[in-house]
């Protein structure tokens, strides 16, 4: 692998950027067998098998996706990065993440652009104050930075932001995470594919599973896919939205919901903001990209669907609530937006575990969320599929919470999809 | 936005109804009787097809009932909508690839 430096980039910029290579292997054909095969290539399946590789030692690895390298909802997410939630649980496995995030593009010798610029959550009602504020405490007795400001506090930090009093929804405060921040989602999956590949992972994309095949004991034997049979003890699937439907392969039935969640970008524009600021009671998330671009992100479509599109309404809603918080932005163009497949559990938290099926894995249920924590997801992943049980950290992530009603109820916690 | 007809209504916009989720879950007849698996399978674990799913809306604001909806989750196109009550109707070849296209 080529390791970068300010001198290696300094050679090329001065070649005339001639000469650069591709940065990890493009495998057309699986092998006929590997140790471990991970179904999907996005930021949590590369991630996993970079630490597999890594911390693990199990390096006959291949990558399978159905599209190109990170084509979902990696590429589609607005790359927010936090760990203040409420639940010792859930705030244990984010700040996991949020940790190897600060030090990720060291360890992989590739720029991800962590940016930790700071995530403002503001208050709009007196439960949201009541409810952040108690988010705070929470962070704080675990050890997670995380501070309650008053509304002229909150503009102090966020020039832009309207706190009059006179909005419809008006600022009554805001908590806000320093440590937060905001990544380049493409450099993460490829950071990790160029790491994993450097290891001997194999990456084979444009390749769809089709089936899971397993023994007469009912244990795991590998894959079929587009490109053949694959064969493996160890199949971890880490498909998103997709989950149920690989998993429904093996025949099994997961608590999940697949909903259209959108996003778009305006026109670019000069540094104008300078961190990220969610609103979950009026549905408004925005940052500035290093492209300029102003990143909003809306909500959910309430139904089942496939398609990576969803009604205008949702996008139309959020960019109300964003005129009227920023007003600056009134006139502010938008130039594309999209949706993502994202796979929602009853209580809004991930399931990373092992199933029901011998040598089956899964990492899924992210939902709206999943970005921030990529490197923690696939590190604990790595951890579950290598030693074939859990991380103390991921162990109440299970299948079974939902039938042993021991959910993590992030859903009530923050009263949306986050 | 999607385009719903409501049983009841004929067609309106999106905005009107809100999702019910997976249609044709029936409560159980002998709820002290279900083990934990059961109750988990009847509350949390979800049909997620890709492809054609039985759901329900309620016309929200509108006449405010509840009906099923037959929709492929691939196109978003409706098969067929039809009253709380009615079993699923069968789906011929020609309206799914309809509904697939």
């Amino acid at each position: 692998m080529e390791r970068f430096s300010a001198l290696s980039l300094a050679k090329k910029a001065l070649g005339g950027h001639l000469g650069w290579k591709p940065q990890w292997r493009s495998v057309e054909q699986p092998k006929k067998a590997y140790d471990i095969i991970i179904v999907g290539g996005g930021g949590h399946g590369l991630g996993a098998a970079y630490y597999l590789a890594k911390q693990h030692g199990l390096r006959n690895i291949a990558v399978i996706e159905r599209g190109w390298l990170a084509g979902g909802n990696t590429a589609r997410n607005t790359t927010i990065i936090r760990s203040n939630y409420l639940f010792d649980e859930s705030s244990s496995y984010y700040e996991h993440s949020l940790k190897l995030w600060e030090n990720l593009s060291q360890e992989l010798n590739y720029n991800v652009m962590f940016s930790q610029r700071g995530c403002l959550m503001v208050a709009h009602t007196v439960h949201d104050v009541q409810v952040f504020k108690r988010h705070v405490h929470a962070n704080r007795l675990n050890g997670i930075d995380n501070e309650w400001l008053s509304a002229e506090e909150a503009k102090e930090f966020c020039p832009p932001l309207n706190i009059s009093p006179n909005i419809r929804y008006p600022v009554l405060g805001a908590s806000l995470q320093r440590r937060a921040g905001t990544a380049r989602h493409d450099a993460v999956a490829w950071g990790f594919a160029r790491a994993a590949s450097d290891m001997g992972v194999d990456i084979i994309e444009n390749c769809e599973v089709t089936g899971i095949n397993r023994g007469p004991d009912g244990a795991v034997t590998g894959v079929e896919t587009t490109k053949g049979t694959v064969n493996a003890k160890k199949v971890a699937v880490s498909a998103a939205g997709h989950s149920s439907v690989v998993l429904e392969m093996a025949g099994i039935r997961l608590p999940l919901q697949s909903n259209p969640l959108q996003a778009l970008v305006s026109e670019p524009v000069k540094p104008a903001f300078p961190t990220i600021v969610m609103s979950n009671t009026i549905h408004a998330y925005i940052s500035q990209s290093d492209k300029g671009e102003m990143v909003i992100g809306a909500g959910t479509d309430s139904y089942v669907s496939y398609t990576q599109r969803g009604g205008l309404h949702i996008p139309a809603e959020t960019l109300a609530a964003i005129c009227e918080l920023f007003p600056m932005f009134r006139r502010l163009r938008m130039m594309r937006s999209w949706g993502g497949i994202t796979d929602n559990t009853p209580d809004r938290s991930p399931i990373t575990a092992k199933t029901s099926v011998p040598g089956l894995y899964v990492n899924c249920g992210w939902g709206t969320g999943g970005f921030k924590a990529t490197p923690g997801a696939a590190n604990l992943f790595a951890w579950t599929i290598a030693k074939n049980e859990p991380h103390p950290i991921n162990a109440p992530f299970t299948i079974e919470r939902f039938r042993d009603g021991v959910m993590i109820d992030e859903a009530a916690a923050a009263a949306v999809a986050h | 936005m999607l385009l719903i007809r409501c049983p009841y209504c004929g067609e309106r916009a999106e905005v009107e109804f809100s999702n019910g989720g997976e249609a044709h879950i029936d409560r159980p007849a002998d709820p002290m009787s279900l083990s934990a698996e059961e109750w988990a399978q009847f509350l949390y674990m979800r049909d997620n097809p890709k492809g054609l799913i039985a759901e329900r809306w309620r016309h929200a604001h509108g006449c405010n009932r509840f009906f099923n909806a037959i929709r492929d989750t691939r196109t978003d196109r409706f098969v067929v909508t039809y009253e709380i009550g009615q079993p699923r109707p069968d789906v011929t070849p020609e309206q799914a690839a309809e509904a697939a296209r």
